[in-house]
């Protein structure tokens, strides 16, 4: 075994891992604060996607980009919660799935009447297109280590947040218990106004951070949402904590699946066939992982401290 | 005095029943292909129904057994088995037995665990189909030959595939008139409204769920035998999520407290879409906020405004 290229391969699942876990933190708050599920959550990670590379393409600075899209995020994030959703706050499940489902419609749609049916690509920004070298022999692409990086970080500062502030305290209280924390004196309705905007926030970043590296297109924000959805069910719905370590777990998962699993089945079929199966088979298995999660540990690995 | 849901459930399958002639009269046979695909999602929409509005369980996985249903008719038809007799018997039992598995371990769960488990299980699906490019993955294949059930119904004339799937959707309509009043219809209505009582009762819900889980999905195979034939197509595609969403929406937008309900929402969705994608490409952007307003202010649906109105006009 080729333990350079093995770990090289596991720092490309940390990578997405890390675009999973900026993706499932605010998913994940929203559901276990507001018990709400939001599939246009993910439209939020195109929005900063396109925004990044429509500021990048026109000012041609990085930093600039991410200056916009990030705020720009949280604002849709808050103005979308504002308008639309906090009015399927109280109902049931199936009202939510198929409110925000009509407004994933629209933002797919949005984009393509702005920016056009065709996909949008940003270079990587100068100096930070090449490799490094980790260890002797070992190359890197600098850009996705900084990406890594960058999420760890806000991870790290996220948990900070949560765990260690006032207002982290009260949303950990409305996640455990959402009527006794309002009977407390916690202001719930602005809260979850501020989570949401949160989530939105982080989602825009990660489609900021992928925008370089990833086709920036209508729909792009679907397939994530749908890994997102996994990795907060496996984490533990509400569960910080669990969002980390499902979203690594996923991230590392699938992408040493789709590598080496090539090479196990060719043993057994045509190449040809063990291609096109393998990634089938990889997030196969990923389902399979939430499956078995729901069926024998429905509070998932990491459960939030819920009563 | 007709009531309005009378009216609309009459005028609505007359003019299904009247399409063939319309279209031969208008020399438009795309007609039939297009009413003939509103009229499958009709029947998986009402298949989904029986356990979303009787039973209460949001299935967000029910594109998977219209999936089973077309591979089913695909698989057989490339190794050159092209009987109907064999093909849509082996479809209903495969869902049967995939959904059997499926509930099995699903419908233990609720809420927004049973959503995201059935979710699962039909990716699970949606990717096992989509690494199988023997049979077209992604891409899709094209049938050798529609299903062949001897000379008493040939299915390559489209007017009589046409009327076998109008058959089809009236035999499924009639039968769920008849579960919702039968025993186990009426326990699966207990069990939404409220399952610790049934299971004081003595009731093994378990059990009862799970059965109607089963008969949604062996029902709902049968729009995907029946689409597999119109477009002499099968794709991956039939199972992704987006398909089980719109499931829920015809049955949503329709009326979910009803037997027709469906009916009148898949005829409106996907009519507004032939309509709205000649005016305009963008005619998701419309229809997005269409649905979302839908959501928040018609609970009830198509079905229960046409309601609220008799409501108004007796009252």
């Amino acid at each position: 075994m080729n333990w350079t290229l093995f770990a090289i391969q596991f720092l490309n699942g940390l990578q997405l891992g890390t675009t999973l876990f900026l993706m499932s933190a605010g998913l994940t708050l929203v559901l276990g604060i507001m018990n709400f599920v939001n599939l246009a959550h993910g439209s939020f990670y195109m929005v900063g996607a396109y925004v990044a590379a429509a500021v990048y393409g026109a000012t041609g600075s990085f930093l600039m980009a991410g200056a916009v899209a990030v705020p720009a995020t949280f604002l849709l994030g808050i103005g979308v919660d504002r308008i639309c959703l906090r009015r399927l706050y109280d109902r049931n499940h199936l009202a939510q799935v198929l409110g925000t489902f009509g407004l994933l419609m629209f933002f797919n749609e949005l984009v393509r009447v702005i920016w056009g049916p065709a996909a949008l690509f940003a270079a990587v920004p100068p100096g930070l297109e090449r490799e490094v070298e980790l260890l002797p022999g070992m190359a890197f692409p600098l850009y996705r280590l900084l990406v890594l990086l960058a999420g760890l970080l806000t991870g790290f500062v996220l948990y900070l947040f949560i765990a260690h502030t006032r207002l982290g305290m009260r949303i950990r209280a409305g996640a455990s218990d959402r009527g006794m924390a309002a009977s407390m004196g916690v202001n719930v309705s602005v809260l979850s106004m501020l989570v949401f905007g949160l989530g939105a926030a982080l989602a825009g970043f990660a489609g900021y951070l992928a925008s370089p590296i990833v086709a920036v297109q209508s729909g792009m924000g679907d397939p994530i949402l749908i890994t997102t959805l996994v990795v907060i069910v496996i984490g533990g719905i509400g569960s910080i904590r669990g969002a980390i370590l499902a979203s690594m777990l996923v991230g590392v998962i699938d992408t040493l699946g789709r590598v080496y699993l090539p090479s196990l089945l060719n043993a057994a079929l045509t190449p040809a066939t063990s291609n096109a199966l393998s990634p089938a088979i990889t997030s196969m298995l990923t389902y399979l992982m939430m499956a078995a999660i729901l069926a024998f540990r429905r509070q998932g690995l990491l459960a939030a401290r819920t009563g | 005095m007709l009531r309005p849901r009378t009216v609309a459930v009459a005028v609505v399958l007359c003019a299904f029943a009247a399409v063939p002639i319309i279209a031969a009269t208008f020399a438009q046979p795309h007609y039939l292909t297009v009413f003939g695909r509103i009229l499958i999602f009709a029947i998986g929409a009402v298949s989904l129904n029986l356990v979303l509005g009787h039973g209460g369980l949001v299935s967000f996985g029910h594109a998977a057994f219209i999936g089973i249903g077309a591979y089913a008719v695909g698989i057989l038809d490339t190794y050159g088995i092209d009987n109907g007799w064999i093909q849509w018997p082996l479809g209903i039992i495969g869902a049967g037995l995939a959904s059997l598995i499926i509930g099995a371990i699903s419908v233990r769960l609720s809420g927004i665990y049973f959503i995201m488990i059935t979710l699962a299980f039909a990716q699970l699906l949606y990717f096992l189909a989509s690494g199988l490019t023997a049979f077209g993955g992604d891409d899709g294949m094209t049938l050798a030959a529609r299903s062949f059930f001897g000379s008493l119904l040939n299915l390559n004339n489209q007017v009589v595939m046409y009327y076998v799937i109008l058959l089809v959707l009236l035999l499924f309509l009639l039968f769920e008139q008849r579960f919702v009043t039968s025993r186990l219809g009426i326990v699966i209505a207990g069990i939404r409204s409220n399952e610790v009582r049934m299971r004081a009762l003595g009731y093994a819900t378990y059990r009862y769920k799970l059965i109607a889980f089963v008969i949604s999905a062996m029902m709902c195979s049968v729009s995907g035998l029946l689409l597999a034939n119109l477009t002499d197509f099968v794709t991956a595609q039939y199972l992704t999520w987006g398909r089980s969403g719109e499931l829920l929406i015809m049955v949503l937008l329709g009326g979910m407290a009803s037997t027709f309900g469906p009916v009148i929402g898949a005829t409106a969705l996907l009519l507004f879409e032939e309509v709205a994608s000649t005016f305009t490409e963008h005619w998701q952007l419309a229809l997005g906020p269409l649905l979302l307003l839908v959501v928040i202010f018609a609970q009830d649906g198509i079905w229960g405004w046409l309601g609220g109105r008799e409501k108004r006009r007796t009252g």
